[in-house]
């Protein structure tokens, strides 16, 4: 024992003693307390990013389908529901996925499924395609007019909807929907092969809206106002936008 | 006296020599332990290093038509408890009326869609906001867990280790963004995780595959090329209360003043 140890006032060795026992102490307890692969790969244990992935799939994805429903996949691909996973109506098919025969999918043939994502809200995007399904061919179910792999509207829609296909939706749902595009824009049959070339017309002044819209003797069932005295220093579509029109 | 000179000289010239070669060895040994880091999957069939990516989320508020298809498949692929309160993802509605008030909805966190508002006069905007953990960069979350349960792994995804999560609920209190809560029945924190288990293996998270307007972008934060890093380029992008400094990845275009 090195000569000065003895020589240390008695209380310091005590302390010493007892930095001595607690770091020993420590060693050993800290590795019982630290669960294996902390620290591994950050603060955290490691193990737990195993215990994260083992979860099962529920969702198969859209691209699992297409080995065996080739032909319905390549329908959705190129029509409006394009963007639509086959699950988000057949419901979770991971389990069909590995066996068609035990896991059957669903059938949303109800008029109260498609809703949830086409009857008309506020809050939707403008130009969404939106029905109001109380007023919306109530007594027949919605796939008796519509493909639901490639919905289209059973008639041929009108042919500006192609091109405008936002503002012809906006307008469905609006006060104008009975207004037809061309009684406001005289359109060249040209316009829909080279829009450019054939421009569309459209409205210059109030009184094109006046003819519906203003007192006089036009018989029209729409609201009136006066020409002269409604808002005269601007033309009616700075404060109305045409295709939706809003008033109040 | 010579020899003793030249001997010390000679020691001198060892020890800087071990000195210098000393200044490699710890790099050496640290390129080991990165290899190290590498992490060994249980299930082999996954080859996916957390340290090749960084999530993120973008999400276009123009496109969300509020069909809540994501927060049902979410409840489904995870497991959720059905009952309302408990969400890894949810869509909310915001009304902004004439008046200035705004009135925020998201009945069951809308698994089951929207209705119409019957008072829909007075509003003057309205919109969807599809809303979840933001894995932030900076997460409270993570500085509050006393036993380090909750962490971001390497690839940006906050996650809870449910083993060790001892159900203090102090995590919960500590997000700003609500998104944790308690699971009644394990009594541990949950959250969305991005669906670790389907993005390892090359798979979107459910509630993406489930949207329909693509409204909800995927992808890689730190690549160029990837969708993510495009609508970050091509949009203005909003964050969720950014004044906290929680450096969120989900990043929101077209996002509202309103939205809290
Ligand atoms: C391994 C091949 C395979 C895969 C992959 C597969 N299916 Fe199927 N599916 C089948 C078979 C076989 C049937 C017929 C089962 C039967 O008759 O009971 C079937 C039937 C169906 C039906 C019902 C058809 C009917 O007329 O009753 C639907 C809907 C369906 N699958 C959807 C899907 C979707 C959605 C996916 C992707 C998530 C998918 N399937 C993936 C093989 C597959
Ligand atoms: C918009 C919802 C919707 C989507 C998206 C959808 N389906 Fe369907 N699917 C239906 C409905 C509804 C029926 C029942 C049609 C009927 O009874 O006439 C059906 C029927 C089927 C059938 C059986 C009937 C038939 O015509 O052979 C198969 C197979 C099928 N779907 C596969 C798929 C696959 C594969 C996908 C993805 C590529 C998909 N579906 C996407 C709604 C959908
Ligand atoms: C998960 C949401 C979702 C569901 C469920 C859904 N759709 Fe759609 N639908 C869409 C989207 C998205 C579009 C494309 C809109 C666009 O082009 O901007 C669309 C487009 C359409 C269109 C074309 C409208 C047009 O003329 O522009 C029709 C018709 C349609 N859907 C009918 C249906 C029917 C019928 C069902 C039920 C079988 C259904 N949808 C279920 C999301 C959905
Ligand atoms: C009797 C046939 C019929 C039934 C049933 C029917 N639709 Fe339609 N649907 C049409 C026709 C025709 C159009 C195009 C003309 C129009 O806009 O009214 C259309 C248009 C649509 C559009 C496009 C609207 C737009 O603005 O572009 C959607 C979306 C739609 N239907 C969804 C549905 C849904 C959802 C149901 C079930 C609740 C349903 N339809 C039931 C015949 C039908
Ligand atoms: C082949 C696609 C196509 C069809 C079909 C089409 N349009 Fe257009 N239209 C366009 C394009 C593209 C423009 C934009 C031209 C530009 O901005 O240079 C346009 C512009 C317009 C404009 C604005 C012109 C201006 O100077 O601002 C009006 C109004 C219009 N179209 C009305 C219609 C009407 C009404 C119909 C149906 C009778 C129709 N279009 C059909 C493609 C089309
Ligand atoms: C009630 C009359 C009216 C009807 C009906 C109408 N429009 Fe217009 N439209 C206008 C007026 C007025 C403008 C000019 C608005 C402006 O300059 O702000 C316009 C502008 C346009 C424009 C160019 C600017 C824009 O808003 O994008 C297009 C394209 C267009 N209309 C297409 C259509 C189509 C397609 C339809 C039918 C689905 C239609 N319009 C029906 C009155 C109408
Ligand atoms: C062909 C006749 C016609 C023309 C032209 C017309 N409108 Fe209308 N408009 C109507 C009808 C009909 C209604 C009422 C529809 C209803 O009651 O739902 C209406 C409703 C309105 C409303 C009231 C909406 C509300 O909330 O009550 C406004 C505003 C309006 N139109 C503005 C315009 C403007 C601006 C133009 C010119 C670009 C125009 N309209 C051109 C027929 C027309
Ligand atoms: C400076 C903005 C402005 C302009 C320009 C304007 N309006 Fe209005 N309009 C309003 C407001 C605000 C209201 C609702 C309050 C009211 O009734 O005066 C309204 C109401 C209306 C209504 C509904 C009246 C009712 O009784 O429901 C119609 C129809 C209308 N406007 C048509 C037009 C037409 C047509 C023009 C062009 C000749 C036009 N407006 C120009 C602001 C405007």
């Amino acid at each position: 024992m090195p000569n000065w140890i003895p020589n240390l006032p008695e209380q310091v060795r005590r302390l010493a003693l007892l930095v001595v026992v607690v770091v020993i102490a420590f060693l050993i307890v800290r590795p019982m307390l630290i669960p294996a692969g902390f620290g591994e790969q950050g603060h955290f244990r490691s193990g737990a990013l195993n215990d994260a992935v083992a979860h099962d799939y529920k969702y198969a994805g859209k691209a699992s389908c297409e080995e065996c429903h080739d032909d319905m996949t390549s329908m959705l691909a190129s029509g409006y529901h394009n963007n639509l996973s086959c699950e988000v109506c057949h419901g979770p098919l991971a389990g069909h996925v590995e066996e068609p025969e035990e896991v059957q999918p669903e059938f949303p043939r109800g008029r109260n499924f498609c809703p949830v994502c086409h009857e008309y809200l506020s809050a939707r995007p403008t130009g969404f395609p939106q029905i109001v399904s109380q007023s919306h061919n109530q007594l027949k179910a919605c796939i008796n007019c519509h493909e639901p792999h490639d919905p289209v509207p059973s008639e041929v829609p009108e042919k500006c909807s192609a091109c405008h296909g936002k503002i012809a939706r906006s307008k469905a749902v609006s006060h104008h929907a009975n207004v037809e595009c061309d009684f406001c824009h005289s359109v060249n049959e040209g316009h829909k092969t080279s829009p450019r070339e054939f421009r569309a017309a459209k409205p210059i002044d109030r009184n094109f809206c006046g003819q519906c819209h203003a007192d006089s003797e036009n018989g029209s069932d729409a609201p009136q106002i006066d020409l002269s005295s409604h808002e005269p220093r601007y033309v009616c579509w700075q404060c109305h936008y045409p295709h939706l029109p809003e008033a109040k | 006296m010579r020899n003793l000179i030249n001997a010390k000289r000679r020691d001198v010239l060892k020890s800087l020599m071990g000195l210098v070669a000393g200044l490699f060895v710890p790099k050496s040994i640290m390129a080991e332990k990165d290899q190290q880091k590498r992490f060994d999957w249980a299930d082999d069939s996954i080859h996916y290093d957390p340290h090749d990516h960084k999530w993120g989320m973008g999400i276009d508020i123009d496109n969300c038509i509020g069909c809540g298809r994501c927060s049902a498949a979410c409840k489904i692929e995870n497991d959720v408890p059905r009952e309302p309160f408990f969400f890894r993802t949810w869509v909310e509605r915001y009304h902004i009326l004439e008046n200035g008030e705004t009135i925020i909805d998201s009945p069951n966190g809308a698994i089951d869609g929207f209705n119409k508002k019957p008072d829909e006069e007075d509003v003057l905007r309205s919109f969807f906001v599809p809303k979840l953990c933001n894995h932030c960069d900076n997460p409270p979350c993570v500085q509050v867990c006393p036993v380090g349960a909750t962490y971001e792994s390497a690839d940006g995804v906050v996650l809870v280790d449910s083993e060790y999560c001892i159900g203090c609920s102090y995590c919960i209190q500590a997000c700003p963004y609500g998104a944790r809560f308690l699971h009644p029945v394990t009594r541990t924190a949950e959250k969305c995780t991005f669906c670790y288990h389907r993005i390892v293996r090359g798979n979107d998270p459910a509630c993406v595959e489930a949207c329909p307007t693509q409204a909800r972008i995927f992808g890689e934060l730190e690549q160029k090329a990837s969708p993510l890093h495009r609508f970050k380029r091509m949009n203005r992008i909003g964050v969720l209360k950014p004044a906290l400094n929680t450096e969120p990845k989900v990043f929101y275009a077209h996002l509202d003043m309103e939205v809290k």
